[in-house]
């Protein structure tokens, strides 16, 4: 079996052999990801055409310009190319993995897949943090009915429409209510506990000029789908990098044990490798879909 | 540090294995800086918004897609090793996919045509961002 090159003229559909040239398992894993493939093709599709019916989607530049421990610095694009980097390289550690396991390298399969699983993890961690980000987050927005409300961005409400014109801006905060004028105030102090006390007690048109003069950016309500696509879809990614990453523990454990070496050969890693290359593949194309464009 | 044997009868040819790491950490080199360039084109939009004719915000969105195509093709061909493959198990996973082309242009071009009708030939109502409920405001408070 020490062949490399395969003869032209192979007869590869006269039976007795794989006219793929691959084991059973790794064909079959092959079919899910490309099956797994329409599905967020469908999904991003879905998304897409959403999008192209509507004036105004949500600017991704707007959405995603937050860094943890960075405060309300504007950085668009920062984090989720961490993410992106994270992935590329845990999925390089993968492709190592798969290395290592033809080299018949025990000890080097392992380290790789605990490499590999640590990426797997920062990724979810970060994607955790984003996550809660916008669920919590405090947006400045004009509802249908002209009141402005503070409303983080949820599968319900999507706060990230177009900005709001100064007499527009001028109009709704006379017409909001002290309650949420209280609320917007708050958000200029990012949660100083005294100063909340003080807006309550401050009258309506002190709050206005309080809230007028800063530079609060408020802006109409988007398009609601913004936030079932972007939940919707990156968690389902984020599902996927999950069991990803159980898999790749369990591959880990049984390098551990030496499965693989008795069995003399590393299939199953490059099995798992397929799957964790193609949450990266998924991965790419989300990126460009909610982020870049 | 033998080299792996399969014992599956169904593989005949057993791709060479015995080449080194190089070539993976170029693709990895290839991918960051695909993605750099996307960053930068990316953040030229952004930097630029509001500023750029349609054509051009289009074809720099079209520029960063066929980007993400090329790193696509990159993972697929070189990290999953279906280059590595025989070429019936290459057009088995390729083929199918090639119904994305379809799929993509009929499902946006429905919904461009959608926003069209909404804007100017329907008439039957205005364009309004649907409304935030206020069920759902409340709720959150």
């Amino acid at each position: 079996m020490g062949s490399t090159a395969i003869p032209t003229g192979t007869k590869w559909w006269t039976g007795g052999k794989s006219p793929f040239n691959v084991s059973y398992g790794k064909v079959m894993m092959w079919y899910f990801l490309m099956s797994d493939a329409f599905t967020f093709g469908a999904f991003l599709i879905s998304y897409g055409t959403i999008r192209f019916s509507v004036n105004n989607w949500a600017d991704p530049n707007q959405v995603f310009n937050s860094f943890p421990f960075a405060g309300h610095a504007n950085l668009p694009l920062a984090f989720v190319s961490l993410m992106t980097f994270i992935l590329i390289f845990s999925s390089v550690t993968m492709v190592l993995a798969v290395h290592e396991g033809h080299q018949m390298n025990k000890k080097g399969v392992e380290k790789f897949m605990i490499l590999t699983i640590i990426g797997g993890a920062a990724f979810l961690g970060c994607q955790a943090w984003e996550w809660t980000h916008l669920l919590t987050g405090e947006h400045v927005a004009m509802l249908n009915d002209g009141t402005l409300s503070v409303l983080p961005t949820t599968v319900k409400m999507n706060p990230w429409g177009e900005a709001l014109s100064q007499t527009e801006m001028v109009k709704a905060l006379q017409k909001t209510s002290h309650e949420q004028l209280v609320a917007i105030a708050n958000t200029l102090h990012h949660g100083a506990e005294n100063a909340h006390h003080a807006a309550a007690s401050l009258t309506n048109q002190d709050l206005i000029n309080q809230i007028a003069t800063s530079e609060i950016h408020a802006t109409h309500t988007g398009p609601i789908a913004f936030g079932g696509y972007f939940f919707g879809i990156t968690g389902f990614h984020g599902f996927h990098v999950l069991s990803g990453v159980v898999i790749n523990i369990v591959m880990y454990i049984k390098t551990k044990l030496g499965h693989f070496e008795q069995r003399g050969h590393y299939e199953m890693i490059e099995k798992a490798g397929l799957y964790w290359h193609f949450v990266d593949l998924v991965w790419v194309f989300v990126f460009l879909c909610f982020y870049l464009v | 540090m033998s080299a792996q044997h399969f014992e599956n009868p169904e593989v005949t040819f057993q791709p060479d294995h015995s080449g080194g790491t190089k070539k993976i950490w170029k693709i990895f080199w290839v991918l960051s800086a695909l993605t750099i360039i996307e960053l930068a084109l990316g953040y030229f939009l952004y930097l630029k918004h509001g500023q750029l004719g349609d054509a051009v915000v289009l074809s720099t969105k079209i520029v960063i897609g066929i980007l993400t195509l090329a790193k696509a093709y990159y993972i697929v061909s070189v990290f999953m090793h279906l280059g590595d493959e025989v070429r019936n198990l290459i057009m088995t996973i390729i083929v199918p996919l090639v119904l994305f082309v379809w799929f993509i242009i009929a499902f946006l071009a429905d919904g461009n045509s959608w926003k069209n009708l909404r804007n100017t030939r329907g008439k039957s109502r205005t364009y309004q961002t649907e409304e935030v409920s206020k069920e759902a405001v409340e709720s959150h408070k």
